[in-house]
């Protein structure tokens, strides 16, 4: 029997032993907890890649404030309590300087409370609302939120005469959130909510739900707000139907990924996205132009695959703190906080960023370009 | 499906090692030595950990520990599996979650209330399910953890939906219950109550007459045994200890998303059992430290973890098919012969 | 009348994979009492390694069957190397085991071919055929009609062959097949084999239409394991009524009650079936061994 609670002593010290933190203290540490395997891993991978390739970039040009960069990343496997754990020992092990990450808005409130308490400066990746609004002190993000998605299709809506939205929302947490939001700012905007539909994210047939919308008389347009594959299978379903309705996507499809895997049926699909996937469409005066053609070729060079808008939030995370970093001209967690909160006019790769004390986004809604598929690929609608 | 076809019967190893671990020897010292030593080492693990985060990881360990114990219970001495256990996990977390935020009910109140709602629930569903057999169980109980975790993705204006909720802190006797070091000596002292009660229910003459009679029901049912209200038992205090389990952890992490109830969670509590060991209550307890670690120690295998995990699963059962501490001990005890 | 009828098409499209990874489940099952939770891994991943062929200049044909052809070889090292060794571990063991399986196959798929979704090209096109009011891909025609012709087949290979019947002998009776001569570790590994090819065939034929990725597995997994369930575990002809059946409960209920709750809906009939009837629709009366 001693024998037994010997080898669990030994497994405990062993866990001890191989996790002891490091005692280099010189470099500014850059901690990340990102989804790079799970269900959110084609978000959190391009996350990843662009935390790894900037880090990089910045050190082998002399690092900040001439420190070097390290970067410590924890992958989640998409599952938010796991993500609570590797905030704790980023914050307590680790002993980063700042936090980047949390891939989907439930890992992100899970390390929430950590970082508040923790006081630390935290640009998470995610998209929903909840995330800034209400203001907390330590916590900023950079995605678009799915309220601007909504309100950005609302308006393109109104411009086209549309009125009447059947809504078909993915059961994740994206989906879920950007389903509150769109039915939250509906009224304001003057739209009509038809049909309320959801499918799961393995979902293989959406026909069922679709089926039940086209039976339906008077809907003007069909919003689909999800991520990853389940919107292509939709978007097929869609056109497998013969539905002809205007069809909206949200931003969570910006990626070449959904244009390869819904094929022709993708063909004039409008969604709201960053102006990083029209790169070269932009005209030569546009602000972002510089940045975001910067970014895809530095990204496709290095990974040999096309750019997503996703990677991006990670690239204007970093560069958010690197330059509240240059202007603090110290990595002192309080004064760099004050620093991320006062970026202005700072350009990163989803748009201009203007923070204030009551907005850690600093976003408005020329961040959204409003696209349409056409021929295969990316225009520009406006 | 014909009398033979019916596949092997869970258990079909023999119960003397697992019972040499803890309870087949006579005496006070081998019975009651083991937990002293545990609760000692419980009580001297502060003086060696670093910080907060070692105290996160050991807190993990120690309540996936008590839920291994309790599941053993089940699936160690009952001979029945449970493919849904975070199920009854994730109504404990939830339902303290929700009666504290909605309805402004107290930490301990919500958190008995929740095991009492888990404990009827489980009441219920034992009357039904345990009279089926391997699979057929596991379906039926894996069908009850999808289900709990479809509600609460679906009902989001209780449950905050797939992105989860917050949780207050638990305040008990006027202490409020928050950071890792005061959580620390509330979950290590369940353990020790979890390994001290498993024991004795392992000791008791239900329990001894089902472990000896381990690999047939119907022998235990001859001698007179009534498995199926014993079994019954065992599946309400598993189900209720998991959900007291779920109601803590919500409150110390603050934070709980639908994935607590997932059935890749109920999946990895069968494997502490199965890894650390059936029947054996200290192969629960190894099988819960090395199965909280391994995600720590993989963190850094960029994308091999997965596989690196699947391959220990499967080594341990194929070359440890009774699970670690017991077929270590039976070598360690082969080899002092 | 015409949304009952795009109802039924879904329905039976989407049952006719879930039979396909329930004959899967079933076919293990009784060579070997297992339940194999890695056998939505086979589904997944005869639908990746062909959408990887193809996309690298392969013809369709040509990579469905090397898509099978691997898959199948995958399930023969499965069964050598994780199953056979433990054939005396008992059955949560093995289901450990069979998860680990599944774990591996995940991790290997998703370090070597990305975490990306892949779809593969339709196989006849993706022109909708218009049928009283509804419309139907010529992909459903192929998942329906090939399923159709698997089960023929596996109809005459275990009632003609002499494997065939060594396979249902094992599974009636282990230890009497043995004595007349049956081999009965030849009978697991063609079991494991042809379960695999089975997922392999599914993979293929949904992938076109769902598009699949690396963790695309578990959930396909788990609907055949409940269709099984469902029709009895065991039982080939209730795999395909409990396939087909989950297919069309799962449609009708997002088309005419909640698709929010579609998901639950099978679970809780599973539940409610297994109460009533615990051995299926089609299993055999209930039997217990001393």
């Amino acid at each position: 029997m001693q024998k037994v609670v010997k080898t669990a002593l030994a497994a405990l010290s062993f866990a001890a032993v191989t996790a002891s933190p490091s005692l280099a203290a010189d470099p500014i540490k850059i901690g990340s907890v990102l989804s790079a395997t799970g269900p959110a891993a084609f978000l959190g991978e391009p996350e990843a890649k662009t935390l790894q390739l900037y880090v990089e970039k910045v050190n082998a040009a002399g690092g900040l404030l001439g420190r070097k960069l390290e970067l410590v990343t924890y992958d989640d496997g998409s599952d938010a309590a796991k993500a609570n754990g590797f905030a704790k020992r980023l914050i307590e092990d680790d002993k980063v300087d700042v936090i980047l990450g949390g891939t989907t808005t439930g890992a992100t409130m899970g390390m929430v409370p950590l970082v508040e308490k923790g006081e630390i400066p935290f640009i998470s990746l995610a998209g929903a609302v909840v995330i800034v609004e209400p203001t907390k002190k330590w916590v900023f993000k950079t995605p678009h939120t799915d309220r601007m998605a909504a309100e950005k299709i609302f308006a393109d809506m109104k411009k086209r005469g549309l009125t009447k939205l059947a809504l078909v929302s993915e059961t994740s947490g994206f989906g879920q959130s950007g389903r509150k939001e769109t039915i939250a700012s509906a009224a304001k905007a003057g739209i009509e909510i038809v049909a309320d539909e959801t499918y799961g994210p393995k979902d293989t047939d959406v026909t069922a739900q679709l089926t039940k919308i086209k039976g339906l008389a008077g809907t003007q347009a069909i919003l689909v707000f999800g991520l990853g594959q389940g919107p292509a299978i939709v978007t097929k379903n869609i056109a497998q139907l013969g539905i002809t309705l205007p069809h909206y996507e949200s931003h969570g499809v910006a990626s070449e990924e959904y244009i390869k895997l819904s094929g022709a049926a993708a063909e004039g699909v409008r969604l709201p996205a960053a102006a990083l996937i029209v790169a070269d469409a932009l005209p030569a005066s546009d602000p972002q132009k510089p940045v975001v053609t910067g970014y895809a070729k530095a990204y496709a060079d290095a990974f040999k695959s096309e750019v997503s808008t996703f990677g991006g939030h990670a690239y204007d995370a970093l560069m958010i703190y690197a330059d509240a970093v240059k202007r603090a001209g110290t990595t002192d967690k309080a004064k760099v906080r004050d620093a991320i909160e006062a970026t202005k006019g700072f350009v990163g790769t989803g748009g201009v960023v203007n923070m204030k004390a009551d907005d850690h986004m600093g976003l408005d809604l020329s961040a959204f370009r409003m696209l349409e598929i056409k021929g295969g690929k990316w225009t520009l609608v406006d | 499906m014909s009398e033979a076809s019916t596949p092997p019967t869970i258990g079909r190893s023999s119960p003397e090692i697992t019972a040499a671990a803890l309870a087949t020897a006579p005496g006070f010292r081998s019975r009651h030595l083991p937990v002293i030593v545990l609760a000692v080492v419980l009580a001297a693990l502060p003086t060696v950990l670093p910080n907060a985060y070692y105290y996160d990881v050991a807190i993990r360990i120690l309540a996936n520990a008590v839920l291994a114990i309790a599941l053993n219970l089940l699936i160690g001495y009952c001979g029945q599996i449970s493919l849904g256990h975070a199920g009854f996990f994730g109504l404990g977390a939830y339902g303290s979650a929700i009666l504290t935020t909605h309805r402004d009910w107290t930490a301990p109140m919500a958190l008995l209330a929740s095991a009492a709602i888990v404990g009827v629930v489980a009441w219920v569903v034992a009357r039904v399910i345990l009279r089926l057999k391997g699979h057929y169980l596991a379906m039926a109980t894996l069908g009850l953890g999808i289900i709990v975790t479809i509600v609460l993705t679906n009902e989001a204006s209780l449950t905050g939906g797939p992105d989860g909720m917050s949780v207050g802190d638990m305040k008990l006797f006027g202490l409020r219950l928050t950071g890792e070091k005061v959580w620390y000596p509330v979950f290590a002292i369940l353990l020790v109550f979890a390994v001290v009660l498993a024991a004795n229910l392992v000791e008791s003459p239900a329990g001894r007459a089902l472990r000896a009679l381990h690999g047939s029901e119907v022998a235990a049912r001859v001698v007179g045994i009534d498995t199926a209200s014993f079994k019954t038992r065992v599946f309400v205090l598993s189900a209720v200890v998991a959900a007291v389990m779920g109601s803590l952890t919500a409150h110390y992490l603050g934070f709980i998303t639908p994935q607590v109830a997932s059935f890749h969670k109920s999946v990895e509590l069968v494997t502490m059992v199965v890894v650390g060991g059936m029947a054996s209550i200290w192969g629960s307890v190894f099988g819960a430290a090395l199965l909280s670690l391994l995600p720590d120690l993989l963190a850094r295998f960029e994308g091999f973890e997965t596989v690196i995990f699947g391959v220990i699963l499967v080594a341990t059962m194929i070359f440890l098919p009774r699970g670690m501490v017991p077929s270590l001990a039976r070598l360690v005890r082969r080899e002092g012969r | 009348m015409s949304q009952f009828l795009q109802l039924l098409f879904s329905g039976l499209t989407v049952g006719a994979t879930y039979a396909l990874s329930a004959l899967g489940f079933s076919m293990i099952y009784n060579a070997s009492g297992v339940i194999n939770f890695a056998q939505g891994e086979f589904i997944m991943l005869g639908g990746m390694v062909a959408a990887v062929l193809t996309a690298s200049g392969l013809p369709l044909p040509l990579a469905v069957l090397a898509a099978i052809v691997v898959v199948a070889l995958v399930g023969l090292i499965v069964e050598k190397l994780a199953i056979e060794p433990a054939r005396d571990a008992d059955i949560t063991s093995i289901i450990i085991i069979t998860i680990g399986v599944s774990m591996i196959v995940r991790g290997v798929v998703e370090v070597t071919m990305g975490k990306g979704s892949r779809a593969l090209p339709h196989f006849s096109g993706e022109t909708p055929i218009a049928l009283g009011g509804a419309t139907l891909l010529p992909q459903s025609l192929w998942v329906m009609a090939v399923t159709a012709v698997v089960v023929a087949g596996l109809a005459v290979f275990f009632g003609r062959t002499r494997l065939g019947k060594g396979i249902l002998a094992t599974a009636h009776n282990r230890l009497a097949a043995q004595l007349v001569g049956v081999d009965v570790k030849k009978v697991l590994l063609t079991s494991f084999g042809l379960a695999a090819a089975l997922g392999a065939v599914g993979g293929v034929l949904i992938a076109p239409i769902a598009t699949t990725s690396y963790d695309a597995g578990l959930m396909l997994g788990l609907k055949g394991f409940v269709a099984a369930t469902f029709g009895g575990l065991g039982s080939g002809v209730g795999a395909i009524a409990g396939g087909v059946l989950l297919g069309l409960i799962e449609t009708m209920t997002a088309g005419y009650v909640s698709s929010s709750y579609k998901d639950a809906v099978p679970f809780v009939l599973v539940l409610v079936i297994l109460v009533v009837r615990p051995r299926g629709l089609f299993g055999l009366g209930p039997s217990e061994r001393v």
